[in-house]
Parts: structure tokens; C-alpha cells; sequence
């Protein structure tokens, strides 16, 4: 059985059809890219299934179970985890608190108001533990907002990675972070999702990342999925290319933007 | 019967002074997104102002003093309101603005500060005693409803309600100036990037607004001396109305005036204990089941 | 390995609180006693500041109504002391607490299910209907005129301590002072403990960022509800402990003002720290006292200082003094 699996997925904006009868299905364990052109719909698509918007028809379901009807934290606890686009952190708080929110949440402490967050030991090792894995543990005291673009897109990744769920969204990782920075991150993201087997779907443009590290591919476009395989048979896929890059010929996926 | 028609012009008398206090509070919040906690103060000061010219200039004891007197004292009563929006005219620029670009909390405060100082002034201006300009409404005297007495005063006061809705309406949705207005109230950033000026607009809106304000003050005070306190009370009032309405509405504060004005009338009929309870919990359901109001948008 | 530190030492806060604590129980002792009943004063409207902050300083909500939550507390007490001629203060505050727990439940509720301004307007308007029955309904609650609740009538520790006879006023004060004094030291403590637990960082969670926080799986309508009730219950206790004092509840602690004056006094000492709140609401209440004394204008007094608080010091005193103290420790 799927882990997630979407049913004639709908949501449209008025005239445009930014999430249009969608059939996705996930298998435990894989790590799939979604790709597309902007305006394709693969942040309303995330939207919809982490309740972010409610969609217009259509099923989600996870293990066999219809989640379409339950709210955004009942869907956290059902095992959906996600990142933002734009980096969606907890700016007053410190890096560590960020996570350790997270884990609290996980773990349904965050009912307690009877005892110190901070003397909470398991917590607070599992969250140092956390932000080493994505290079955050130097930051760890500073406030969200003190950090840098790349430090805080990771912050947000780490947010959704702590909640450990069954299923990873990952919007746009490394979106407004310098090239240089943006292999360091996706290295970061793709050591500790793949080190453990995280199901995991992740947007991304750049499409040698996307090769390198993808078991499966999904394409989108106009709001339906254009056409998904192993990486080989989309680099293969003359119809993929021409709609990710417009139609600029064989050489389409080695272009850097 | 007769006393049905008088209830009935007392809501809508009631229902014109609301209105012109709540157009101008949900013209300022509409513009400029601020909750100016300071707008029943400006009524009281519009009050305060009318009477206080009406009495300096006529003395007190000028009743039945013949038609030219009442015309003098009537031409003096828009005063309050004018001195008002020049108020307005000055806070906005000093107080209000260096504020913009910090959370809405601060706003809010400073119109609470605002309040405050104002009270105060009134009551170092005018005195403690209630300032009256009832000699307008004992020489204009009273028509008759059937078997029942009305004064015609209150006649003008929903006349003039009726005509600042009109000229409101008129002045939003007909001139250049309330296309612009209207422009800045949906973007502010919008609107300055194509070169309008917001801080004037903001400015005008304010005034305006305190105009309002004052207006009703001025027009309530023949009926109702103005009292120390009276602008707080009317604050409440005024919120019930747009909140009912929906904050930013001008087509809003008219339906929601009407309303309270009614309600008012009824309940102090039929449930006088309860009547202001009722009406801020008509308010608390309104905001509960729609937010934005009868009229908001979103 | 022990975890570095991330939150506040224990021991060090104690270091810091016991020792104000101890000076506090000194005070009565070098002051007169017309200074010990403002100081009472002071510490009950700390406990009421406290409690609106847990909403304004940790969940991001700007409550216009808790007159409501204060005025609730100081009327039950009122109610069970005349009606039901109960004497014990323990009771009063269990009674107290009680009801603003169900007032405070009810509305927030409501309340919660908007932020911002609706929030404030929400919140506001629903106080108001509280002072609004408690202005009409003058047979049961005196109108304008207020109930009065006697101290004699009073007795504190379950009867231990009563104030009849000769000199009982000057017992009262110094007894009341202690009895408060004590209150306020739980109430802060049991505060500070909420702050810092994970409810707590739930809370600012929220208030940094709401959308994010129902994404790491909190149920941000819920927590708010709770924030909510628990910083009623607390302002409602300082209505409790203030009406003795006062010796008269009226409408007046009900009306939309009083909850203008209970922001005043958190903003004034700073919304932003914990500490800001209880030196907010000492200084507010001596500002207060002294204004009134000094001038007929004392509103325009108070007025010019928020305006000024506002423009000048936004962060209040304790915001400000620790920037300084920053400032002086970088050289
Ligand atoms: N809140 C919204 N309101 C109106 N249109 C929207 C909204 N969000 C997305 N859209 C539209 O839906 C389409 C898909 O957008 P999106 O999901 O963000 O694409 P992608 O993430 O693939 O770039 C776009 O045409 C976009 O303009
Ligand atoms: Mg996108």
C-alpha cells in the first residue's frame, strides 16, 4: 500500500487551475522530486496535502486512512511534516528553541505548563543533536532572525524534519540562497533524510541535484502531473524538457540558472 | 400611534448622531487601519466647542430673542467641528505618524494617551459644570405629532445626518479626492508608488474623520449638554456600530447606526436593564459569526 | 555530557528573587503606613499586569477587556461577603478565582477565535457588557454607588487573623501587606514557571509566527484559549485581593478605561520581559496616586506620560534599563 496516495486531487484559483486532478502516489521510503515551472502548482499541491488550503474535490489519503477532512495539526500528527517556500520560522525564538519546540510538540509536551522546558534533558539533547546534523549547532543560542538566508531555510527544513514525520515536504529548500551555499544545503538535507530513510518529497530546480539525488521524479505542469519515472527515463523525456526549460534543445538539463 | 412616531424619530434622531460619530471612526480605520480610541473624545470636544461658542456669543439667557439669534447661534454650531478636525489636523502629523511602522499595538496606546489628555483639557477648558446650548432648542420650539409634542430641533439633527450621509456617499465614491482615498485604504504601498501622497491623504482622512466627530457633538449639544465623560461612553457605542456594520464601511456605520438607534429606543422601552448589554452582545455575535461585518470586506 | 545551557538558571533567579522578596517583607518596617497600603496596591495590580501579559507579552494578543477578569473577582467577593456573609478570605479568593475562571473560559472562547484588532474589539465589547449589568442592575449591585465590603468583615488563614476592634486598621495594612506580599510571590512564581515551560514556549510560538506553529503541530486556537483562562484567573485574583483594600467595589473597575490602565501599566514597565509588568504596575500605581494628589489633571498627566512612553521608550522601564545595563557591560 502507498503511503500517501491523492485522488483527483482539485484547487482552483478562480480561473486557474493550480492544483488540477492530481494522482499522486508515495511509496514508503523514496525520495521524489517534484519539478515544474513556476506557476505550476507544486506549492498549492503541498498546500493542499499538509491542509494548508482545503481543496476543491478529491482524496488524500495516507496508509489507507482519508485524511482530506482533518485539520492542519491532526494531518502533523498524522505524520505530514513540511517546509516553506518562503522561510516560515519562529523568529523570536532561538535556533534552539525552534527545534525543541518541535520535538516538544512531537512528543505532546507542549501541554506541560508545569515544568521548565529547558531542564527537560531528553529534549534538549535530541535538539542539540538535531541542529548539529544540519550545521545549526554554532547558532544555536542566536535568535531565527539573526540568521542568515541559508541558516534559516535550513532552520525551517530542521523545524519539519524534527517532528519526524512519516512524510517530508520539502518547498524549494535552497530558493533565495546563493549558489554557492545551495550545494552545501541540499548536501546537508540529502545526508540526513537519505542517511534514514526518510520518505521524502522534495521541489527543486536545479535539475543535476534533482538527478543525483532523486529515486523517482514527478513533473508538473499547469497544475497536473505532466509525467513522472527514474531519472533516466525523464532526462530521456523530450516532452519534460521542452516544458522545464521552454525549448531550449537536447543540452536543457545541463543549463544552470 | 403618535407615540409609535416618535419612538420611531427618536431611533432615527439617536441613529443620525451615532452615525456621524461612527462614519468617522470607520473612515479612519478604513483609510488608515487605526482603532482611534480618542474619537469619542473628539465628539465630546465638538460638543464642548459648539456650546461654549454658542454661549459666548449669545449669552445664556438669549432665548426667544427673536430669528436673527437663532440663526447666529445655528451658523456658530459647526465651530466644534471645525476646531475638532483642526485637532485632528495637528495630532495626525505629530503624534500618529512617526508610529506607522510599529506593531498596531502602539497606535492604539497613543490614542488611549490621547484620550486621556483630552479629557483633561476639556475639563481645564470648559469647567466641570455641563455646557449646554439648549436655548437653539427651546426657541425653535416644538411641532406637533397628533396629540404628542417633538421638538423641532431634532428634526434638524436627522436632517443633517441625512445630509452627511448623502454628502459622504457623494463625497467617497464622486470626487477625485475619494478616489484616492479609496486607492490608499486598499494599498497603501500601492498607492504611493504611483506618486500619491499618502501622508496628505492620511492627513485629510484623519481630519475628516475628527470632523465627523466633532460634527455630531456640535448638533447633539442643543438637545444634550456635554458632559465631562460623555465621549467615552459614546466610544463603545460608536464600536458596536461599526462592528456591526463592519469596520471600514460607510454603507456599514449607516445600517449599523440605524440599528443601534433602534435597538436603543426599544430597549429602553422594553428591557431598559439589559438594553446596553444587548447591544454589545448583538456586537460580540456579529464579529463572532462574520468579522468583517454586515458590509466589511474582508 | 550535560546539555550547554539554554534557558534560565533556577538557582540564579532565586539569587534574584529571594533577596527582592526579603526586601519587600522588609519595607513595612522603614516606610509609613500609608506607603505600605500603596505598596499593597502596587502588588496586586502586578499580579493583574502579570496575568495580561501571559496574552500581550507571550501570545501576541492585546486584550481591551480585562477589566472584565479584575472586575469579576472584586465582585464575587463583594457578592459572598454580603450575601452569603462568608469572612474567610481563602474562600473569597477560591470563589473569586471560580467564577473568573467560567467568565474568563466563556469569553475567551469567543475571543479566540480572532487576533488583532478584532481581538481587542472582541474582548472590549464583551467587558463591557459585564459593566454594563453591573451599572444597571443596581438592586443587586449597587449601581454606581458599588457594594462595600468592610475589613472588619474580613479574616484571613481560615479565621486565624480578624480585624475587630481598636487599631484594626493599622493590623489590617500590615497583615494584608504580608498576606498579599505572599500571594504575589506565587502568583510570580507560578508564572514564571508557565513561561518557561513548554507551554510556554508554545505560546510564543504562536505569537512569533501562528501559521508556522500549527505546522509543527500545535492547536494554536486551544492554546490560545488556555493563555487566555489562565491570565483571567490571574487578574481576577487581584480583583479579590483588592476589594478589601479598597473597602468598595464599583462599575468603575468594570468600565473599558481600567483595561486601558492595566495595558498602561504593562507597557510601561515592558511587555517584552517578565519583570516589566510587576515594576510596570508599582510605578503605574505611584505615578497614579501621585498625579491624582498633585493635580485636579491628573489624566492629562498620566496621558503625557504614555505619550511619551510611547514615542521616547517603547520597550518601558525594564526594556530600556536593560539596554543601558547592555550598553555599560559592552563599555
Ligand atoms: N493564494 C492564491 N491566490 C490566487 N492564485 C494563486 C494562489 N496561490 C497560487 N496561485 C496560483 O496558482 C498557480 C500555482 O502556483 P504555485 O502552486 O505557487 O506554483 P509553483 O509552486 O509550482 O511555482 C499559479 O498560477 C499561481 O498564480
Ligand atoms: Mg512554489
Amino acid at each position: 500500500m502507498a503511503l500517501l496516495q491523492t485522488v483527483d486531487l482539485k484547487r482552483y484559483f478562480g480561473e486557474t487551475r493550480a492544483v488540477d486532478n492530481v494522482n499522486l502516489s508515495i511509496e514508503e521510503g523514496e525520495f521524489v522530486s517534484l519539478v515544474g515551472p513556476n506557476g505550476a502548482g507544486k506549492t498549492s499541491l503541498i498546500n493542499v496535502i499538509s491542509a494548508r488550503l482545503t481543496p476543491e474535490s478529491g482524496k488524500i489519503i495516507i496508509k489507507g486512512e482519508d485524511i482530506t477532512r482533518l485539520s492542519v495539526t491532526q494531518r502533523v500528527r498524522a505524520g505530514i511534516a513540511r517546509s516553506f517556500q518562503l522561510v516560515n520560522v519562529f523568529d523570536d525564538l532561538t535556533t534552539f528553541d525552534n527545534v525543541a519546540l518541535a520535538i516538544f510538540s512531537r512528543e505532546g509536551k507542549t501541554a506541560h505548563l508545569g515544568t521548565l522546558a529547558h531542564l527537560d534533558h531528553a529534549v534538549a539533547n535530541e535538539a542539540d543533536a538535531v541542529l548539529k546534523q544540519f550545521g545549526l549547532a554554532a547558532k544555536r543560542g542566536d535568535n531565527a532572525r539573526d540568521l542568515s538566508q541559508g541558516e534559516r531555510k535550513l532552520l525551517d527544513v530542521a523545524l519539519a524534519y524534527a517532528l519526524k514525520p512519516k512524510l517530508l515536504f520539502l518547498d524549494e529548500p535552497t530558493s533565495g540562497v546563493s549558489t554557492r551555499d545551495k550545494g552545501q544545503i541540499m548536501d546537508t538535507i540529502a545526508s540526513v533524510v537519505r542517511g534514514e530513510g526518510i520518505t521524502a518529497v522534495i521541489v527543486e530546480h536545479d535539475m543535476d541535484v534533482v538527478f543525483k539525488y532523486s529515486d523517482r521524479i514527478v513533473v508538473m505542469a499547469q497544475g497536473a502531473i505532466l509525467a513522472q519515472g527514474t531519472p533516466d527515463e525523464i532526462r530521456k523525456n523530450e516532452q519534460v524538457a521542452m516544458v522545464l526549460l521552454g525549448s531550449s534543445g537536447p543540452d536543457a538539463f545541463t543549463r544552470k540558472d | 400611534m403618535d407615540t409609535l412616531v416618535i419612538q420611531t424619530l427618536n431611533s432615527i434622531f439617536y441613529a443620525a448622531v451615532l452615525f456621524l460619530i461612527a462614519a468617522g471612526l470607520s473612515l479612519i480605520y478604513g483609510v488608515m487601519r487605526i482603532v482611534n480610541l480618542a474619537h469619542g473624545t473628539f465628539y465630546a470636544l465638538g460638543a464642548y466647542v459648539s456650546a461654549w461658542a454658542v454661549g459666548t456669543a449669545f449669552g445664556l439667557g438669549a432665548s426667544g430673542s427673536g430669528n436673527l439669534v437663532l440663526a447666529g447661534q445655528l451658523l456658530l454650531l459647526p465651530l466644534g467641528a471645525i476646531a475638532v478636525a483642526a485637532v485632528g489636523a495637528v495630532i495626525e502629523p505629530t503624534l500618529l505618524r512617526p508610529l506607522y511602522r510599529r506593531p498596531e499595538e502602539y497606535v492604539l496606546l497613543i490614542t488611549f494617551g490621547m484620550l486621556m489628555i483630552l479629557e483633561d483639557a476639556m475639563k481645564f477648558l470648559f469647567g466641570g459644570t455641563p455646557l449646554s446650548a439648549g436655548s437653539i432648542m427651546d426657541s425653535m420650539g416644538s411641532i406637533r405629532i397628533g396629540s404628542l409634542l417633538y421638538p423641532s430641533y431634532n428634526l434638524v439633527v436627522i436632517g443633517v445626518g441625512i445630509m452627511a450621509a448623502i454628502g459622504l456617499w457623494w463625497f467617497i465614491y464622486r470626487t477625485r479626492f475619494g478616489i484616492i482615498l479609496r486607492a490608499t485604504s486598499q494599498d497603501r504601498r500601492m498607492a504611493s508608488a504611483l506618486g500619491l501622497n499618502v501622508g496628505r491623504v492620511y492627513v485629510q482622512a484623519f481630519a475628516i474623520g475628527c470632523f465627523m466627530a466633532g460634527l455630531g457633538g456640535a448638533v447633539v449639544v442643543p438637545a444634550q449638554a456635554a458632559v465631562l465623560g460623555m465621549g467615552v461612553d459614546a466610544l463603545i457605542l460608536a464600536f458596536v456600530v461599526i462592528v456591526i456594520g463592519g469596520l471600514g464601511s460607510l454603507e456599514g456605520a449607516l445600517v449599523g447606526a440605524l440599528i443601534v438607534g433602534f435597538v436603543r429606543t426599544a430597549g429602553i422601552q422594553f428591557f431598559a436593564e439589559i438594553e446596553l448589554a444587548v447591544l454589545y452582545l448583538i456586537a460580540a455575535a456579529v464579529l463572532l459569526v462574520r468579522p468583517t461585518g454586515l458590509f466589511g470586506k474582508a | 555530557m550535560p546539555a550547554a545551557r539554554t534557558g534560565p538558571s533556577v538557582p540564579v533567579v532565586l539569587a534574584v528573587a529571594v533577596p527582592v522578596i526579603v526586601a519587600f517583607a522588609v519595607l513595612p518596617r522603614v516606610v509609613d503606613l500609608y506607603q505600605t497600603e500603596l505598596l499593597i496596591y502596587g502588588l496586586t495590580f502586578a499580579i493583574a499586569a502579570l496575568g495580561f501579559n501571559l496574552l500581550l507579552g507571550y501570545t501576541g494578543l492585546l486584550s481591551f477587556g480585562h477589566s472584565a477578569y479584575f472586575g469579576m473577582g472584586a465582585y464575587t467577593v463583594a457578592f459572598i461577603v454580603r450575601d452569603l456573609h462568608v469572612q474567610s478570605m481563602e474562600l473569597c479568593i477560591l470563589a473569586g478565582v471560580l467564577s473568573t475562571f467560567v467568565i474568563a473560559a466563556l469569553f475567551g472562547y469567543v475571543c479566540v477565535r480572532h487576533t488583532r484588532i478584532f481581538f481587542g474589539i472582541l474582548t472590549l465589547a464583551l467587558s463591557q457588557v459585564l459593566w454594563s449589568l453591573a451599572f444597571k442592575f443596581f438592586w443587586v449591585t449597587g449601581g454606581t454607588d458599588g457594594i462595600r465590603v468592610a475589613r472588619t468583615g474580613i479574616t484571613l488563614l481560615g479565621g486565624l487573623i480578624d480585624f475587630k476592634g481598636s487599631g484594626s486598621y493599622q493590623k489590617f495594612v500590615y497583615a494584608y501587606y504580608y498576606y498579599v506580599l505572599a500571594l504575589f510571590a506565587i502568583s510570580a512564581a507560578l508564572m514564571w514557571v508557565i513561561v518557561h515551560s513548554p507551554f510556554g514556549k508554545a505560546l510564543q510560538a504562536i505569537r512569533d509566527n501562528e501559521i508556522r506553529a500549527g505546522f509543527v503541530g500545535i492547536r494554536v486556537r486551544r492554546y490560545r484559549w488556555i493563555a487566555f483562562v489562565i491570565s483571567g484567573c490571574f487578574t481576577g485574583l487581584a480583583g479579590v485581593l483588592w476589594v478589601p483594600l479598597n473597602g468598595l467595589t464599583t462599575p468603575d473597575i468594570l468600565y473599558w478605561p481600567f483595561s486601558g490602565e492595566i495595558v498602561f501599566m504593562t507597557v510601561l514597565g515592558g511587555f517584552r520581559t517578565f519583570t516589566g509588568p510587576i515594576v510596570g504596575a508599582i510605578a503605574f500605581n505611584y505615578l497614579k496616586v501621585y498625579a491624582v494628589a498633585s493635580s485636579q489633571y491628573w489624566q492629562m498627566v498620566l496621558g503625557c506620560v504614555l505619550v511619551v512612553l510611547v514615542m521616547v521608550l517603547p520597550t518601558g522601564i525594564v526594556g530600556t534599563l536593560a539596554r543601558l545595563g547592555g550598553k555599560l557591560r559592552r563599555g
